[in-house]
């Protein structure tokens, strides 16, 4: 099956960017340096065209109890306008997806919005739970009728105040508004990827050439500079950091434990608790390299001759200028500062278990 | 997109350059290859003496987004090895053909070097 297409495909195509195919879009991964692109989002303010991304409506008497049955959070704390990170898990608590969950602001639902390519499996999910139980809830899979944007950077709120019709910058992190972009009809959202301040901004989708236009003078940036964006912040990569199959893990394991509500019933919620009970074999950990490399996916972490992890997640961090990885390794030697060894190629290189928050621990620092 | 192809030096259908230098030959990757991997951050080259066989892996250049190994383009040693690159891996993106060399080779067979594609054949193959 070919991958489909964003609305903005032509668009990016007349700018030169080079394309990938991701969760079954073709999406752009560089317009010009992933290194430009990347200072630019650090610096200043970049746009990335994030339609690949999943958009599903969930509305109805019964939606606020249908969604915290299905994610990990307190999806019954929000308030409208409010938004939160969450997981979906399976019943043994490993990681299905990664999503935000909006509470939306000016209109009864939520919106969630999940991975590239998930959208049709979770729209199943929700609807498949709600008939289980019998919740009255329309559940809309909105993915191909929505366009999304995200605008990141320190500049990132005065560019978005420039086109938009509403003040942005009290929008509260994880707050979202509805406006108008240049005209357009849209729900901007101070969330995103990168590490830095912005907005996730979602619209019709046949108003995504209008939406993209309204920020010319923003540096368009591919999902290569995102990668290396979201790693220096430690965000983890659906499908590479967690994957039901390929790399099975619980929010316990991948430190996401911000993102559960402990007292909370949902799927995977018994789960859960054993586990933070028991403890985990293996959690996840940033790693720093002290000689250069690039540590990739699949790269084993070694202690005395032995592996004791493996890398989900590489790259050579352009911010910080060094080696930076995610990796899965033996609880035991998971504290920050223990010196390991990443194997590249078949040889080791000397690294150091940290603070997987990379560029946060090196601000604050 | 047009790239750089100069007419001082021979080409392999890889990507690779070599071009004589003072009794040696240098050895790099292309224009065309640089902006193929994008933005390059370290590479990785063999020792000083290394015997190479013509077409034969001799290192890696890895750019964020991938890593590509680099053949040899002819039989030869290495006298030298490009040591800027260890703290500017960028040299190559910057400068393909000039400071972003990657190594020397000595013992080389002028003629083999002849055989290699010349400026307008490789570049009607990048086309």
């Amino acid at each position: 099956m070919s991958p489909k297409r964003p609305p903005l495909a032509a668009v990016h195509e007349a700018a030169g960017a080079r394309t990938t195919e991701f969760g079954g879009w073709e999406m752009p991964v560089q317009f010009d340096s992933i290194r430009a692109e990347h200072a630019a989002v650090r610096e200043s303010a970049g746009i990335f065209d994030v339609s690949h991304m999943g958009e599903v409506y969930v509305d109805g008497p019964d939606a606020a109890e249908l969604m915290d049955r299905l994610t990990t959070n307190d999806v019954a704390s929000l308030e409208p306008g409010g938004a939160q990170y969450a997981c979906i898990l399976r019943e043994d608590g490993v990681i299905l997806d990664d999503t935000v969950v909006y509470d939306l602001p000016a209109q009864s639902g939520y919106l969630f919005v999940p991975n590239a390519g998930h959208n049709e499996q979770m729209t199943a999910r929700w609807r498949e739970a709600a008939a289980e139980h019998g919740l009255d809830v329309t559940v809309t899979d909105s993915t191909d009728d929505r366009g999304m944007v995200a605008v990141q950077g320190p500049e990132a709120i005065d560019r978005v105040e420039e086109v938009a019709a509403d003040p942005i910058a009290d929008v509260p992190r994880f707050g979202a508004r509805r406006s108008e972009i240049d005209g357009v009809d849209a729900l901007v959202a101070r969330t995103g990827y990168t590490g830095e301040d912005g907005v996730e901004i979602v619209f019709d989708a046949e108003e995504s050439e209008a939406v993209w236009a309204a920020f010319d003078d923003v540096r368009s940036c591919g999902l290569g500079a995102r990668d290396t964006l979201r790693l220096e912040a430690g965000l983890l990569l659906s499908g590479q950091d967690f994957h039901p199959a390929d790399e099975p893990r619980t929010p316990v394991e991948a430190g996401l434990g911000f993102a559960v509500d402990e007292s909370g019933e949902f799927v995977g919620s018994d789960a859960l608790e054993r586990l933070r009970s028991e403890g985990t074999e293996e959690k996840l950990v940033g790693i720093e390299l002290r000689e250069r490399g690039v540590p990739r996916h699949g790269c084993p972490v070694v202690v005395d001759g032995d592996e004791v992890g493996r890398v989900t997640s590489g790259t050579m961090s352009p911010t910080l200028d060094l080696p930076i990885a995610l990796a899965y390794v033996d609880t035991e030697h998971a504290e920050e500062s223990t010196p390991v060894s990443v194997e590249i190629r078949g040889e080791g290189r000397e690294a150091t278990i940290t603070d997987q928050r990379f560029l946060q621990r090196r601000r604050s620092n | 997109m047009s790239f750089d192809v100069p007419t001082d030096r021979r080409y392999t259908e890889s990507h690779e350059w070599i071009a004589p230098t003072d009794g040696t030959y240098r050895v790099g990757i292309t224009d065309f290859a640089q902006d193929e991997l994008g933005d390059i951050v370290f590479v990785e080259l063999p020792a000083e003496g290394t015997d190479l066989d013509e077409g034969e892996e001799y290192g890696v250049v890895e750019s964020i987004k991938a890593v590509s190994d680099v053949y040899v383009p002819v039989s030869g040693t290495v006298a030298a090895v490009n040591e800027a690159l260890t703290d500017a891996p960028e040299l190559i993106n910057d400068d393909p053909y000039g400071d972003g060399w990657l190594i020397e080779l000595e013992n080389v067979d002028e003629a083999a070097v002849e055989e290699l594609l010349d400026a307008d054949a490789y570049e009607e193959q990048t086309e």
